[in-house]
């Protein structure tokens, strides 16, 4: 009752200003808020500490590592996450911060790119991540994006699978409902990578992608594919303005 | 990779109550599910975990294979003197790992 309440309160301050907007935390159990907020008791936390060892350390035949190049997280990649996808002029392509740590991989370190879900690669994005949090999200505003952003919009309300549904399906249209026993967020993915529980262990925004498609009975789409990439624009924009949490807990 | 992370007050009234916490990095691999061969992955967890304030016992814990990965231990302990707290914890090899900090009373 108490978390029901506390919930209820977030929901009213949030209307109060005049955003209804929600982050999935405010969806979720007192317990799972709790251990999101402590950062001694988030296990996103060891993630985030392991990126800040590897954010060190060097990579393939260059020799170098980030900080050689990037220097202190802690200024140059402040606000960073809060504006991927972002346009890549040498690939003439959206990418997003995972994809952006591995071509920076092949292209300045001379090393193999990481695979996906890979610790290590979820352990940088999540030190990268976490620099910004606290910031508001700032899509990307390069006009060149408009074709990734036309499909991720249009990809969120296709029905897909056998179970013919949308992403608007759930996350507009029955936000803040329960299917089966779990809360549906609005779909506002401030604090990715996640920790979840359910995993026990690091997820990319990609993998719940991948997770809600499977859920629909549909065949997901490739990591890294231009659909995800288009989806993840379009989350940034649907929550522009919203505050990055990473490393968000989720069950 | 990052061990643990620990939260162990600095300081204390004496007598306070005070709150040990410890979050520890750990897969808890059960040993009941098949890897991508199809052969069970072996059992890897800890075992257990214990407290030692100023040299003494005053927490233990058993941990079993239903405990999920990076497990959280939340206890409370009377500050009734200075000394170290250090935590304890033991994996299946039998491999003990520790983390201790300076708790001053007064």
């Amino acid at each position: 009752m108490r978390g029901g309440a506390a919930a209820l309160l977030l929901i009213a301050a949030t209307m109060a200003s005049g955003d209804e907007r929600l982050s999935g935390t405010a969806f979720m159990s007192p317990e799972t808020r709790a251990m999101q907020a402590d950062d001694l008791a988030n296990p996103g936390m060891f993630a985030v500490l392991e990126g800040a060892r590897l954010w060190e350390e060097t990579a393939g035949v260059s020799g170098r590592s980030c900080a050689g190049c990037h220097g202190d997280a802690a200024e140059t990649m402040k606000g960073v996450a809060a504006r991927y996808p972002a346009f890549d002029e040498a690939s003439n392509a959206a990418v997003d911060l995972t994809a952006r740590v591995n071509l920076c991989r092949t292209r300045h370190q001379d090393a193999d790119p990481l695979p996906p879900e890979d610790p290590r690669l979820l352990a940088l994005t999540t030190f990268i991540g976490h620099q910004s949090r606290g910031q508001k999200i700032e899509p990307d505003p390069d006009p060149r994006l408009q074709p990734w952003r036309e499909l991720g919009a249009r990809l969120f309300r296709t029905r897909m699978g056998q179970l013919n549904f949308s992403c608007a399906n759930c996350h507009d249209d029955n936000a803040g409902r329960h299917l089966a026993g779990n809360p549906i967020p609005q779909g506002h993915a401030t604090g990715y990578p996640i920790y979840r529980l359910e995993w026990q262990s690091m997820g990319s925004l990609q993998r719940r992608f991948r997770n809600c498609l499977v859920g629909v009975r549909a065949e997901p789409f490739a990591y890294g594919s231009r659909e995800f990439i288009a989806l993840e624009l379009f989350l940034a924009d649907r929550a522009a303005g919203m505050t990055i949490e990473t490393p968000a807990v989720r069950p | 990779m990052a061990t643990a992370m620990v939260n162990i007050p600095e300081t204390a009234a004496p007598g306070e109550i005070v709150e040990i916490k410890i979050l520890i990095s750990h897969p808890m691999e059960t040993g009941f599910r098949p890897g991508m061969d199809g052969k069970l992955l072996p059992r890897d967890i800890i075992r257990s975990l214990r407290c030692e304030y100023d040299g003494e016992t005053v927490f233990t814990a058993e941990l079993h294979p239903a405990i999920a990965a990076n497990p959280f231990f939340v206890f409370h302990l009377r500050a009734d003197r200075s000394g170290e707290i250090t935590l304890v914890w033991a994996d299946e090899k039998g491999n003990e790992f520790r983390q201790s900090g300076q708790i001053t009373v007064g």
